[in-house]
């Protein structure tokens, strides 16, 4: 809490510089739709609103010691996100934004069967990597996915086609299809968030609605400083010091996508 | 020429009645699906393309084996198949409009679909495969239509025409590997990762098309009076052969690189549709049914007196048609998405109601097919009498 709180004021400071110095070298490097995108989002940036260039989150998977350290960062995400609950109903039409997998679906080709035992019992936080090459975007026919200006890849719910392309082009299982209305499945709605309609993509949108309003991810928020979030590209910011003192490893950072979720392990 | 379809026998008629019937159920169907959801479906977070998808590729690759009589009469000039040049161009009509009604009926937000127009994105494989498949019905509509009411009229085909066929047989090539394109592109897609998928999809394409192309000869000869010929169907038959042989050589190259590399990614999907992964064995009957199939075939078309003798070779097309239909129709699409990205093993298996929808679309395009080939014939019997 302590960090993430002081990470908050630093990444604030440092936006209120970007916008005044650095405008042209940020739009230099944003994507062709950036504007119309987070317009589309029906984000409207605020003053206090946090920037980056690239997001980015480092999980230190040290302060986890079991799956029930991980609930309440998975509940409160879904909660306010409106996920629908689908595991009491069908498990074939099961959505999800940030979730637990185990060291061998998390890192696949990567575990060796003679894994150390906490590593090999602990359990993984998975999410969107909001990946610097996204395939996911690459493939979408309608640009319903999209990579913000601050490297967030983010979805259009009412452009989507549902045709899925980008759930076959993520390496990572992170997209979710809406394969009926969730509506009746979302138990406690919140009114902040727009829920979904049958048909479409969805997934982790690192928080861009907390962002815009100056606050962290909600999961970086409950995880009790477990995870830090934080502008890749600004030496100074809490992710760059934790990547520079420790060990970290990225899902399937072979494949060129530029995964942005590093793991302390 | 559209009034020659309203006019035909009683069994045309049955025939026809039999399609519309089949349309309605799919209809009927289409909209449950698209007031409850694509839930309706087998489909499912890991596996997301299922039976639809699989049969619009498939289906693409008939409507690329068409070019197999096109190219050889206007780039060979064999005579023999301006004869049934119309019939490959028909099918081809046909199986685009199938093509394009599967993936309508695979998007989430079917009334959406413009935004792939609105909103163009060249760097999507699925923005060009919407051109070109668009593009290769036009052209075949244009040519197919010119080319008939020409010869309906006893002249020659007009002189502009002559471009847009030229166009169409590289087009052919491309719908196929465009559509080829839309899976190997994709990282962390071990199965479909590789460079000969484009090649394997053509390869048996140009099987496929053919062999259902013998088939539809064989049955139009018995069912009017316009004879698409004996040296026709044997030249076919040897495209055939060819391509099926081709197609299973691709296949080995694969096969030889996955195993011997024996990197798990591009591995564990082949272990998965030929020996099972971790206890799920659902398409392992399907798998070792298609390599028979196409093996078999590959032997019985190899022996000359086989081939020729016009009974036994519909035997082969049809193993032909039925090994490439498991391969490319069930196989390639689940095979890709089993086991899932984090390596979990979460099968499908289509539904009832998908089922349905799918025949649906299969009804629909062989009303088009139907009233497209009546057409033709009619206009080859006038000609003829
Ligand atoms: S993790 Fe998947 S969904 Fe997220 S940005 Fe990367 S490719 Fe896209
Ligand atoms: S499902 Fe939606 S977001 Fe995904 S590729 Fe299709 S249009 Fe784009
Ligand atoms: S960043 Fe936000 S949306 Fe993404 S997993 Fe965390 S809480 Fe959920």
């Amino acid at each position: 809490m302590e960090n993430s709180r002081r990470d908050f004021l630093k990444i604030a400071g440092i936006s209120a510089l970007a916008v005044a110095g650095a405008e042209p070298v940020l739009n230099a490097f944003a994507s062709e739709h950036g504007e119309e995108a987070s317009k589309a989002a029906g984000f409207q940036k605020e003053e206090k609103a946090l920037t980056a260039k690239q997001w980015a989150m480092v999980i230190d998977t040290r302060k986890f010691k079991s799956a029930k350290d991980l609930e309440p960062i998975i509940e409160v995400c879904h909660k306010i996100h409106n996920v629908p609950d689908f595991s009491k109903e069908n498990k074939r039409h099961i959505i999800k934004w940030i979730w637990e997998e185990e060291y061998k679906h998390a890192f696949p080709g990567d575990a060796s069967g003679f894994t150390d035992e906490r590593i090999e019992h602990l359990p993984f936080l998975v999410l969107c990597n909001h990946c610097e090459e996204p395939p996911c975007v690459r493939a979408c026919p309608t640009k319903a996915t999209f990579k913000r200006e601050d490297g967030i890849v983010l979805m259009d719910f009412h452009r989507c086609i549902g045709c899925r392309f980008c759930m076959a082009a993520c390496p990572y299982g992170s997209r979710s299809f809406n394969f009926r209305d969730p509506r009746p499945f979302i138990e406690e709605r919140n009114p902040q968030f727009p829920t979904r309609m049958k048909g479409v993509v969805e997934k982790c949108n690192f928080c861009a609605e907390r962002l815009a309003a100056g606050q962290v991810p909600a999961c970086v928020e409950a995880s009790k400083g477990a995870i830090a979030f934080g502008d890749l590209y600004d030496p100074e910011s809490e992710v760059r010091k934790l990547l520079k003192s420790n060990y970290t490893i990225r899902r399937k950072a072979g494949l060129g996508t530029g995964p942005t979720i590093y793991y302390i392990v | 020429m559209l009034e020659l379809a309203l006019k035909g026998s009683k069994k045309y008629y049955g025939w026809v009645a039999v399609l519309l019937g089949g349309i309605s159920v799919g209809f009927a169907v289409y909209l449950w699906q698209l007031n409850f959801g694509l839930g309706l479906t087998g489909m499912h977070r890991d596996v997301s393309w299922g039976f639809y998808i699989a049969q619009f590729t498939f289906l693409v690759g008939v409507a690329a084996g068409g070019v197999m009589v096109v190219l050889p009469y206007y780039l060979h000039h064999y005579k023999a198949f301006g004869k049934i040049t119309i019939l490959g161009e028909f099918l081809a009509i046909s199986a685009i409009t199938m093509c394009l009604l599967f993936i309508i009926v695979d998007l989430g937000q079917p009334m959406r679909a413009l935004n792939v127009i609105l909103h163009p994105t060249p760097k999507s494989i699925l923005f060009w495969d919407m051109i070109v498949l668009n593009g290769y019905l036009f052209l075949n509509i244009i040519i197919g239509w010119q080319v008939l009411e020409a010869e309906r009229n006893a002249v020659a085909p007009p002189k502009w025409l002559k471009p847009f066929i030229y166009l169409s047989i590289p087009w052919a090539v491309g719908i196929h590997t465009v559509t080829a394109y839309l899976y190997c592109g994709l990282p962390g897609r071990g199965f479909w990762l590789t460079a000969i998928l484009a090649p394997r999809f053509l390869s048996s394409a140009f099987a496929a098309g053919p062999a259902l192309l013998i088939l539809l000869c064989l049955i139009i000869r018995k069912m009017t009076k316009f004879d698409p010929g004996k040296e026709q169907i044997q030249s076919l038959a040897k495209i055939v052969t060819y391509a099926i042989i081709i197609n299973v050589f691709f296949l080995l190259c694969e096969v030889f690189v996955v195993f011997y590399s024996r990197i798990p990614e591009h591995m564990d999907h082949l272990t998965y549709l030929f020996y099972g992964l971790q206890g799920h064995s659902a398409l392992v009957p399907w798998m070792w049914t298609s390599m028979s199939l196409m093996g078999i075939a590959i032997i019985l078309l190899l022996i000359p007196s086989v081939r020729a003798n016009e009974s036994l070779l519909a035997i082969c097309c049809v193993l032909v048609f039925c090994g490439t239909w498991i391969d490319k129709g069930l196989g390639m699409i689940s095979g890709g998405f089993v086991p899932n990205p984090l390596h979990q093993v979460n099968e499908y298996a289509p539904t009832i109601p998908e089922l349905a929808i799918t025949l649906g679309v299969y009804a629909t395009g062989f009303f088009v097919l139907t009233v497209l080939f009546k057409i033709a014939v009619t206009v080859k019997e006038e000609a003829a009498a």
